[in-house]
């Protein structure tokens, strides 16, 4: 008896898991959005403007659903070809880090605004989509945020984000061809950590 | 309010001037005039961090936020008649009529536009200027500038800030009201306006100081990209994939790849809306550019990364 009971635990472990890989992007989008918003909401630390504790959240409920390689490519454009494996990864890791302090500084500003989510348009076979919220505003029209994404073995992985009509992405493009251009991709690598060890010393 | 256009108007001679002999060496095909954009950034910067952020501060740590969202809303208001112009110029006659309804529901039931009751009445708000009428009648950005006082901008936004300062209702309410103190109302009517809108984005600007790795690159390509998703009204084409992009533009004189001859600057990617009837002369105009550019798949960006990723992918296997 016991053994059928832990077998049958085992297997709706095994399903979630299935069923996690599985959630449609929009779905993804808003769970993620809604508890990581709910915890904001509901820590005076965070509000205050606790950096450590919104880092780890971040890093904890959002950050599995980035995909920052695609990210970290897309934002080298041609550049990415020069960078050798071991520049790439440091570009990865540091463009991470430089995104999840972003993040977190903007998540600390967050007032009990609401968000709409716009139904997804996508066809049933669509390995690509863009996920469509928008946050209402007084005096001001709403703001956009658009979420694109792309369905790999690990589910669906964001890689970029749109403010606005501003893609994180096309931002960052032009500042990262500046610096290579200037000082080469291992000056961008150094760039991007002085600007991340800045933010650390400010934060903490 | 009128000083808004007439410095927009000074700030374009000054750049014209400059920018001849200005920046030798790699620019952005946007950004012909970067060094003396950059100059007028770091000017902007220093009055605002002496003079505007400062009393904006004051302002935000005296007032609580319900206050502060009724003044915001005031001003917001007096910008929706023009918006509604803007909307009807542009052929949306739908959005237009939806502004002025705004106008007469915020300023009645509104208390004069200190609550935005529209907007729960399920009237949204809506983001036009005259430079985005240019940009959707077909007219190119130019190159992007910096303006004194006024921040980023480009040449069709600059020309655009001429007649939106007198569509302003912040300029033309001042003049309806008849009395000693016109102009000492409109003085203030305008610094309130100033600081409010400064205070309402000091949070903005703590995400965007994170961000930036250099705020002048930053700001300016955040810039370019919002106008031309404004001028789309939220649903912009995706963008063609620039060769400049590798980063190198190398060449003795900016203005040897700008396209110095007005006519020129219409260009092809045009908005299409679903009634575009009413400016049926720009509407010609813009079609007849349109045969010029050449077409980009709307897959284009998402092949060459994954061209790029194929590529890299190969690389690594050689090693």
């Amino acid at each position: 008896m016991r053994m059928r009971f832990l077998v049958a635990v085992f297997m709706a472990g095994l399903l979630g898991i299935a069923a996690a890989n599985d959630v449609a992007p929009d779905v993804m989008v808003r769970k993620v959005a809604t508890d990581v918003l709910g915890i904001v909401k509901s820590d005076k630390d965070i509000q205050s403007g606790d950096a450590k504790k919104v880092i780890a959240l971040v890093e904890e409920k959002v950050l599995p659903h980035f995909d920052f390689v695609h990210m970290t490519a897309l934002a080298m454009g041609r550049n990415w070809r020069k960078a050798s494996p071991e520049q790439k990864k440091q570009l990865t890791d540091e463009f991470r880090t430089l995104l999840v302090r972003t993040y977190s500084t903007a998540l600390t500003k967050y007032r009990d605004q609401t968000i709409e989510y716009k139904p997804l348009r996508a066809q049933p076979g669509d390995t690509d989509v863009t996920v469509r919220s928008s946050i209402q505003q007084p005096g001001a029209e709403a703001v956009t945020i658009d979420y694109s994404m792309e369905k790999t073995p690990a589910g669906w992985k964001i890689y970029d984000v749109t403010v606005a009509g501003i893609s994180l992405v096309t931002t960052y493009r032009d500042a990262f061809a500046q610096e290579v251009r200037n000082v080469g991709v291992d000056g961008l690598i150094k760039k991007l950590a002085d600007k991340n060890q800045q933010l650390e010393t400010k934060g903490s | 309010m009128i000083s808004r256009g007439t410095a927009a108007l000074g700030a374009l001679a000054l750049v014209a001037m400059l920018g001849g002999c200005a920046t030798s060496g790699p620019v952005n095909p946007r950004d012909p005039f970067e060094s003396t954009n950059r100059a007028v950034f770091e000017f902007n910067d220093g009055v605002d961090k002496a003079f505007i952020k400062p009393v904006a501060q004051a302002y935000r740590a005296v007032l609580p936020q319900p206050v502060r969202s009724g003044v915001r809303n005031f001003f917001a208001n007096l910008q929706d008649p023009w918006i509604g112009v803007n909307n009807l110029l542009q052929g949306k006659v739908e959005e237009g009529l939806t502004d002025w309804f705004r106008f007469a529901t915020n300023s009645t039931m509104g208390f004069g536009g200190v609550m935005d009751v529209a907007t729960s009445m399920r009237m949204n708000k809506h983001n036009e200027d005259f430079g985005q009428t240019l940009g959707v009648w077909g007219f190119s950005s130019g190159p992007y500038l910096v303006l004194p006082f006024l921040g980023p901008s480009d040449v069709r936004d600059g020309l655009g800030l001429i007649p939106d300062s007198f569509g302003y209702g912040g300029f033309w309410l001042p003049r309806l009201i008849d009395g000693p103190h016109r102009v000492a109302l409109r003085n203030s009517l305008s610094g309130l306006d100033i600081v409010s809108l400064r205070a309402a984005v000091l949070e903005t600007e703590a995400i965007f100081e994170a961000a930036a790795l250099d705020r002048y690159t930053f700001l300016r390509d955040a810039y370019l990209q919002r106008r031309r998703n404004l001028i789309y009204d939220g649903n912009p084409p995706p963008e063609p994939r620039r060769e400049e992009d590798a980063g190198v533009v190398p060449q003795a004189n900016a203005w040897a790849n700008l396209e110095t001859d007005p006519a020129r600057w219409i260009i092809a990617e045009r908005p299409k809306h679903r009634t575009a009837g009413l400016v049926g002369t720009s509407r010609s105009v813009a079609d007849s550019a349109q045969v010029v550019i050449p077409k980009v798949p709307a897959n284009y960006e998402r092949v060459l990364a994954v061209g790029e990723r194929a590529a890299n992918a190969r690389g690594e296997e050689d090693r």
